[in-house]
């Protein structure tokens, strides 16, 4: 760590900025996705968060005594690593799925790497994407309360929703994993991470934009303002979008690369859902994302003032 | 007698081809889906493996150094095609599932490297048993490899169904309670995909590592130390070559796998910091290994073409 740590000199401003504040505002602003999907899909989601949340920090703190490393527990990452990997589980997922992803998440994808700030992928999603190749048939198994029927997105790539309006897909009484349901609750929660500083538009916003462009580009039905929505509204785009893509440890720092990183993100979800074999993409994109990363930076580090510049 | 041994001791564990020195990856990663394709794997590479190091050695005065590589090539792969038809006539489901890979073996850095490293430059009776050492450490590996990845992806170990539904154990009564407890199992179906093989191999290797350092702690060296910690302060030419020549040598053997694009492979793994210095090690400890002014002579007679 000590090659990361450039100190300037004084004066210096104090930040209440710390990790575990950074999380907890996280978790906070994760509550109302959560709570609508425990409220919409019973108690069994409830017990998914649970056992996803305590997985991730019990492998954390497992890994760490046993390396005899500084215990971190107490950032909260693992705790939202955990709750944002819950919310991307399909609610009939039988219990034990939460411990496998928890444990790829934290041991393989987080702590193996070296730990926050080290790892070059999302862990949530990486055990999301991890779950889904493993146990394909588990993981897009949407059936809840007795009632069997394809996602929204399913359904708008089988010819058009049939089950489901547009304006459900916004509220989140449709099927889906137990946390991307309720683009109303997700957007609630990414409003109060924005106010507080957390995060800023340039990932989402563009993310969102490019992927809108695309679809009107290459959907089949161009600009039909109805189809666009419900492609927004549906799947885990908001949540990738607002709290996955905007993971600081995995996104460009450059506020150019940022863009880059979300039409990068837009354009594979597009190309994903338009013409891929599954109708979901945003984790595939983001996991992608999470990989060009170094690459974007790269390019799209900025000048320091005085260095190099234009040759008249 | 006791060299023989000490070759087979050295393929098997000090020197393991797949687990320390980490050669041969592409069959090692792409066909240890099942542990029977593993052991094929390994058992055919094996086969070529002694043979050649036995033809190499025999012929080590005649073959000119110049055309040296060409002429091992030639040899492996008439070794190499006899173990194919053979697998196509005696084990033709093998043959498909291994498919491509077998005819790859020609190219497979282990055999290269033994042969330049090795069999040119050492008796025959040495060679067969460092070709048997080396071929059963790769079988051993790829064996391990494909029983890891056959049991969590397939819930299957030699074939036989292990954990999941309809496991072997459910045939006898007294045995129903494990039975129905391995029952339970889901298949974690990527570890028999391309995924599954790095997992599996990181993890072994990452707990070879860990048994061979707490070895060294109490005094007993099991394998040259190949942490990359031990250049630090030490200049890396020197580390790499294990002598002053160590920077000029490397040069040399860059210009030779220029030349024959095929040593490239090997040139590659020897070049890397760690199993260079298993092999300067190894040379010192067998004393009959290929010197480094040797190799050095050899890379000149090379460049000079």
């Amino acid at each position: 760590m000590s090659d990361l740590m450039k100190v300037s000199s004084n004066p210096h401003v104090r930040s209440k900025a710390t990790t575990s504040n950074i999380m907890l505002c996280v978790i906070i602003a994760l509550l109302p996705a959560a709570g609508f999907g425990v409220w919409h899909f019973g108690f069994r989601a409830l017990m998914h968060i649970a056992i996803t949340v305590a997985s991730c920090v019990f492998f954390e703190l497992l890994y760490e005594l046993m390396m005899k490393k500084k215990v971190t527990v107490q950032d909260l990452s693992a705790v939202v690593t955990g709750l944002l990997l819950a919310m991307n589980l399909p609610v009939s997922a039988p219990w034990w799925i939460g411990i496998v992803g928890g444990a790829f998440a934290i041991i393989i994808v987080k702590m193996l790497f070296g730990g926050l700030g080290q790892n070059f992928m999302n862990p949530a999603l990486g055990a999301r994407c991890f779950l889904l190749i493993s146990f394909a048939s588990v993981m897009t198994n949407f059936d809840y309360d007795t009632v069997s029927g394809p996602t929204p997105l399913a359904q708008l790539r089988a010819g058009g929703l049939e089950t489901n309006t547009v304006l459900d897909m916004i509220f989140g009484n449709t099927q889906g994993t137990i946390g991307e349901t309720s683009m109303v609750a997700l957007v609630i929660g990414a409003c109060f991470l924005i106010l507080m500083g957390i995060i800023d538009l340039r990932i989402p916003g563009s993310y969102i934009i490019s992927f809108v462009a695309f679809l009107v580009l290459f959907g089949e039905n161009h600009l039909d303002m109805g189809y666009i929505s419900a492609q927004v509204a549906g799947g885990g785009l908001m949540l990738g979008a607002f709290f996955m893509a905007t993971d600081y440890v995995t996104r460009p720092i450059t506020k150019k690369g940022q863009y880059v990183y979300g039409i990068f993100l837009g354009v594979m979800t597009g190309i994903f859902r338009l013409f891929g074999a599954s109708p979901e993409g945003v984790s595939y994109a983001i996991i992608l994302g999470n990989l060009l990363v170094p690459l974007i930076e790269k390019i799209t580090m900025p000048k320091p003032f005085g260095r190099g510049g234009e040759r008249a | 007698m006791s060299k023989a041994l000490e070759r087979i001791y050295n393929g098997l564990i000090k020197e393991n081809p797949t687990f320390v020195l980490t050669l041969g990856m592409c069959p090692t990663l792409a066909v240890t889906t099942s542990a029977i394709n593993g052991a094929g794997m390994g058992l055919s590479t094996m086969v070529v493996l002694v043979l050649s190091n036995v033809f190499i050695s025999m012929l080590r005065r005649v073959i000119p150094d110049k055309v040296r590589i060409p002429a091992f090539i030639v040899i492996i792969a008439s070794f190499v095609t006899i173990v194919q038809l053979l697998l196509q006539g005696y084990v033709p489901s093998l043959y498909e599932s291994l498919g491509i890979y077998i005819p790859l073996i020609v190219v497979n850095c282990i055999i290269l490297g033994r042969a330049e490293a090795y069999a040119y430059s050492n008796p025959v009776i040495p060679s067969l048993f460092d070709g048997l050492g080396m071929g059963l450490g790769f079988t051993v590996a790829l064996t391990l490899i494909g029983a890891c990845r056959e049991l969590l992806g397939a819930g299957q170990l030699f074939g036989f169904q292990i954990l999941g539904a309809d496991n072997v154990f459910y045939q006898n009564a007294s045995l129903r309670p494990l039975a129905m407890f391995l029952g339970e199992y889901t298949n974690i179906s990527i570890f028999i995909m391309a995924p599954g093989a790095f997992f599996v191999l990181a993890f072994i290797i990452a707990a070879m590592n860990r048994i061979r350092r707490s070895a060294a702690k109490k005094g007993k060296q099991i394998a040259p130390a190949s942490d990359c910690t031990g250049c630090m302060g030490k200049n890396c030419a020197e580390c790499a070559g294990g002598s002053k020549e160590g920077a000029s040598d490397q040069k040399q053997e860059e210009r030779i796998s220029k030349d024959s694009g095929s040593a490239a492979d090997e040139e590659t793994a020897s070049k890397d910091g760690g199993s260079a210095a298993d092999e300067e090690t190894a040379s010192k400890d067998s004393g009959s290994d290929a010197k480094p002014e040797e190799a050095a002579k050899n890379g000149e007679g090379e460049s000079a073409t």
